[in-house]
């Protein structure tokens, strides 16, 4: 009873801030809107500077924040958590870095493959994360039953740091042009321009937090080990696979949809946990929450700071999210 | 006392020596100044004589080199260098950000055309007692200015100065021209994801492609950012409300069927003016972007597409 109390106030708390941001979120940014102007249905949508500007322009941005920045919070409390790491995030496990790869090929060979309205390189970097995902997989489930999470990290790891090395020959062969632009997807961007993007990553976000919301119990006893979870009647090595595939589905998601932006999938966990202690019942949800509103926060700093010239998101999120959470580690210790 | 004596007394025995063979050191005096002024002169004829080995890590000047006639001189080209076809077959030494520079010194150059960034390349080059001609892409006057300078020092001044002086009266006509219609709002774009409106590129209010939009008698919208290139959101898009958007993306659009397919990505932005009214052109073509000799050519095309009726 007392669980549940604490889990409606902490996500309803959670919730009402993510809410408030998101609904504020559109009314800001480099010009002026005006808000009445933009909700008259009576201007026709062609002349309606205002709506445009507000459904067009902004709307898809903070929709796109706040799918990224909750997914990839959470996938980093799974990983987390499913690791026993305090540094795992959702890009340790190599996913992030095969995405990129996916989005560096795209943009550096000019594949022009556009299905559904968006365009190869979102879909070149998911496919980068499946790929990512499976090599990593299977290097992990070769060795015994069930996942190895040294060999998990060990993979993950190292494939990284391959892919790394792999997206820097590809940004030294590619054309100019071409090299400034995966310079600049991997600084991640939220300006999607469209909707479609949305919606194509959003069944799969879905999907990754359909499962999210089975896992918390599990993830919870694998904290305490694997053997002590095994002895609790968790079958360990399904739910290891469960969390390391929705974790990995999330975040290939959310890189395809917006770049991958950083300091995200570890800063916001451990703020989280800092603030609502480590059951992950209650961390989840908040993190999830809380993730969205950071990183929409973020973005509308990253639009208005320097307007009319944006900021890289991924800038503000690290300049933001490094000095908060050394200062709340110092202070906790 | 001694001592002195016997010096004084050598000193008059050489003077005696000299005053006889007075004959012979004149004839030697004058064959060393021969020599001298011989060699001098070599050293400077040499010192002067235009460069015949010149290497261009430069496309643009490249160009600009081929245009004055100095093109036989050039004997290789960056990577990237397209045009003018004769360079096709030359050595390629890198480019921008990898000069080869054991290429470049086994070509052994006299003149090699370097960007204003490759500074590790220009000291090693000093280093090797290579003369340097430095660049950076500036304004459209430096165009011009840059192929007089060129002209200077390959020895092709007065074709150099007709180039120059031919792509001068070819602006001042479109200027002329430009300044008796309509000066349109342009978004001046060369750069943008194939089919989507996202990493939207576009010339602020810097640079050669500035110079050229409003050469061409267009109004840059982003003429109060103090950039080259302005990276623009879908809000600042709608927000300054072009009359016309023009795209110059020669890299990646080759038929006119794809250029209006890209003119369809942008209606999204209904209220912007120039998609309502139908003015997004898209130029194709390749060197669009590049400040060479065919820049004349470009801005004229550009005040075709900025004053055509839609």
């Amino acid at each position: 009873m007392s669980l549940r109390r604490r889990l409606v106030f902490v996500t309803g708390a959670f919730g009402l801030v993510a809410l408030a941001v998101i609904l504020w979120a559109p009314t800001v940014g480099s010009t002026p809107v005006s808000l009445a102007r933009a909700f008259d249905r009576r201007i026709p949508w062609a002349d309606n500077v205002d709506a445009q500007i507000f459904f067009v322009a902004r709307l898809p941005r903070v929709l796109a924040g706040s799918l990224i920045g909750a997914a990839l919070a959470a996938a980093g409390v799974v990983l987390q958590a499913m690791l026993r790491n305090p540094l795992a995030t959702p890009f340790t496990l190599g996913v992030s870095a095969g995405a990129a790869l996916g989005a560096m090929l795209a943009i550096a060979w000019r594949l022009d493959v556009g299905a559904v309205g968006v365009s190869s390189v979102p879909i070149a970097s998911f496919l980068g994360s499946l790929v990512a995902m499976a090599i990593v997989y299977g290097l992990a489930s070769s060795q015994r039953r069930g996942l190895s999470t040294n060999v998990l990290l060990l993979a993950g790891v190292t494939l990284n740091s391959f892919f790394s090395a792999l997206i820097l020959f590809v940004q030294y062969l590619a054309d100019f042009a071409e090299s400034y632009r995966t310079v600049r997807w991997l600084m991640g961007d939220l300006d999607i321009g469209s909707y479609r993007p949305i919606l194509a990553a959003l069944p799969f976000t879905v999907a990754a937090f359909a499962v999210f919301a089975i896992l918390p119990r599990a993830l919870n006893l694998l904290t305490m080990g694997e053997d002590v979870a095994a002895s609790r009647g968790v079958d360990v090595g399904r739910a290891q696979r469960w969390a390391f595939f929705s974790a990995s589905l999330a975040t290939g998601a959310a890189v395809s949809l917006g770049g991958p932006v950083g300091f995200i999938g570890i800063v916001v966990p451990h703020l989280v946990r800092l603030m609502v202690g480590s059951d992950h019942r209650v961390v989840l949800p908040a993190a999830t929450l809380f993730g969205a509103a950071f990183l929409v926060t973020c973005d509308v700093l990253a639009r208005t700071v320097m307007a009319p010239v944006e900021v890289p998101v991924g800038v503000i999120t690290a300049l933001i999210g490094g000095p908060f959470f050394l200062w709340l580690l110092v202070r906790q210790s | 006392m001694n001592t002195k004596g016997t010096k004084m007394n050598t000193k008059a025995t050489k003077m005696d020596t000299k005053a006889t063979k007075s004959r012979g050191r004149s004839w030697l005096s004058l064959l060393s100044l021969f020599v001298i002024f011989v060699s001098s002169f070599v050293i400077f004829v040499s010192a002067f004589q235009a460069p015949q080995r010149i290497v261009s890590l430069v496309p643009a000047v490249t160009e600009m080199l081929f245009a004055i006639g100095a093109g036989p001189q050039v004997v290789a080209v960056s990577s990237y260098d397209r045009e003018p076809p004769e360079v096709r077959t030359l050595p390629r030494v890198g480019a921008l950000l990898d000069p080869d520079v054991e290429r470049i010194l086994s070509i052994r150059p006299d003149l090699v055309i370097t960007y204003g960034s490759q500074t590790d390349l220009q000291q090693q080059l000093e280093r090797a007692s290579i003369a340097l001609f430095d660049y950076r892409h500036a304004g459209l006057a430096d165009i011009t200015s840059t192929i007089r300078r060129l002209g200077g020092v390959t020895g092709h001044a007065a074709q150099a100065e007709r180039t120059a002086g031919s792509i001068e009266d070819r602006l001042a006509e479109v200027r002329a021209k430009a300044a008796a219609g309509l000066r349109p709002r342009t978004l001046l774009v060369f750069g943008r994801e194939r089919g989507a409106l996202r990493n939207i590129y576009a010339s602020g209010g810097r640079g050669f492609l500035h110079d050229m939009l409003e050469a061409a008698g267009g109004i840059n919208v982003f003429a109060d950012i103090a950039r080259e290139s302005v990276q623009a959101t879908t809000e600042l898009v709608l927000a300054r409300a072009p009359d016309v958007i023009l795209e110059v993306r020669s890299a990646d659009i080759e038929s006119d069927a794809e250029a209006s397919r890209e003119a369809q990505s942008w209606s999204p932005l209904a209220s912007v003016p120039a998609v309502r009214n139908r003015r997004v052109i898209v130029l194709t073509g390749q060197g669009l972007t590049v400040p060479g000799p065919r820049v004349a050519e470009v801005v004229e095309r550009m005040f075709q597409a900025l004053h055509r009726t839609p």
